[in-house]
């Protein structure tokens, strides 16, 4: 296996691994609430009255947060996007991942963050499940295609 | 205050996803690289997250009620099922073809880029059309 020295980054992505746990933390510990943004969106386009509008505040924080990462965080600390994607690809992706997620009822956090966290057996094997056909895909469009 | 908690718990989550480097699709697809040169950066995203999250779970597990006073809300599903799985099957084919999952998608959106904003409103028509067959089979 060869890895990729040059773009190997374990200081930053540890941090901001560490970033993504204290708010997973903090929010269930705070509010009770599994900080999933398949559930968050699916609440969103579902509300109910009595729900709290928990979603909505967080969704306006995460959605700030590449200005004020650009306002407080030096720039060699951020990545630029680079999407090698085609418009084409993208859409047949989002609508994937949108369809996938909810069918699975998880993403990467959800499942892989909390559910991890939490030592659920459901969320360890939905987790493996993405991470094999994500690697599988990621082949065939690198090596085979 | 607790809307300031909500609200700062989302921009801490978000500035996490820009510094592990989760909101870069080309960084995804490098860790998702086993066969060619292999970025593990994304195995620290995990390792750190995870590494925090036992112990606020942990401490949650100790604890009957949240610090806003509200019930946690421990996920009631236990059972390995079909959907689950191939729910989650068909996420990595999304996720491995453009390198986004969820949470980094909106945030790259918000940045202000073009075809993150095409990705998230495929994967809001994604969830939609899950709900209508969903609503169907019953």
């Amino acid at each position: 296996m060869d890895i990729d020295w040059h773009h190997f980054t374990p200081g930053s992505s540890l941090l901001g691994g560490i970033l993504l746990g204290i708010a997973a933390g903090v929010l269930f510990l705070n509010s009770g609430r599994i900080l999933g943004i398949t559930g968050i969106l699916e609440g969103l386009l579902t509300p109910t009255s009595e729900d709290s509008p928990w979603r909505l505040t967080f969704l306006l924080g995460l959605l700030a947060s590449p200005l004020v990462a650009k306002l407080i965080l030096p720039a060699n600390l951020l990545h630029a996007p680079r999407i090698d994607a085609s418009w084409a690809v993208v859409i047949v992706a989002g609508l994937l991942v949108g369809f996938g997620t909810r069918w699975g009822a998880g993403c990467t956090s959800g499942h892989g963050i909390c559910g991890l966290s939490r030592l659920s057996v459901r969320s360890l094997v939905a987790t493996l499940s993405f991470m094999c056909t994500g690697f599988i895909t990621v082949f065939v469009i690198h090596h085979l295609l | 205050m607790q809307s300031l908690i909500e609200f700062a718990v989302g921009l801490i989550f978000g500035l996490g996803l820009l510094v592990s480097g989760m909101t870069d699709p080309s960084k995804v697809q490098g860790f998702l690289d086993l066969a060619g040169a292999w970025d593990p950066s994304l195995a620290f995203v995990m390792g750190g997250a995870v590494m925090v999250g036992l112990l606020g779970f942990g401490i949650a597990k100790k604890k009957t009620i949240s610090l806003s006073g509200a019930p946690f809300n421990w996920p009631e599903m236990k059972q390995i099922d079909r959907p689950l799985v191939l729910g989650s099957l068909m996420f990595g084919v999304g996720w491995g073809l453009a390198g986004f999952c969820p949470g980094p998608a909106l945030v790259t959106m918000a940045s202000g880029n073009g075809k993150a904003f095409v990705f998230v409103l495929a994967m809001l028509a994604g969830m939609v059309l899950f709900d209508r067959f969903k609503k169907r089979d019953n």
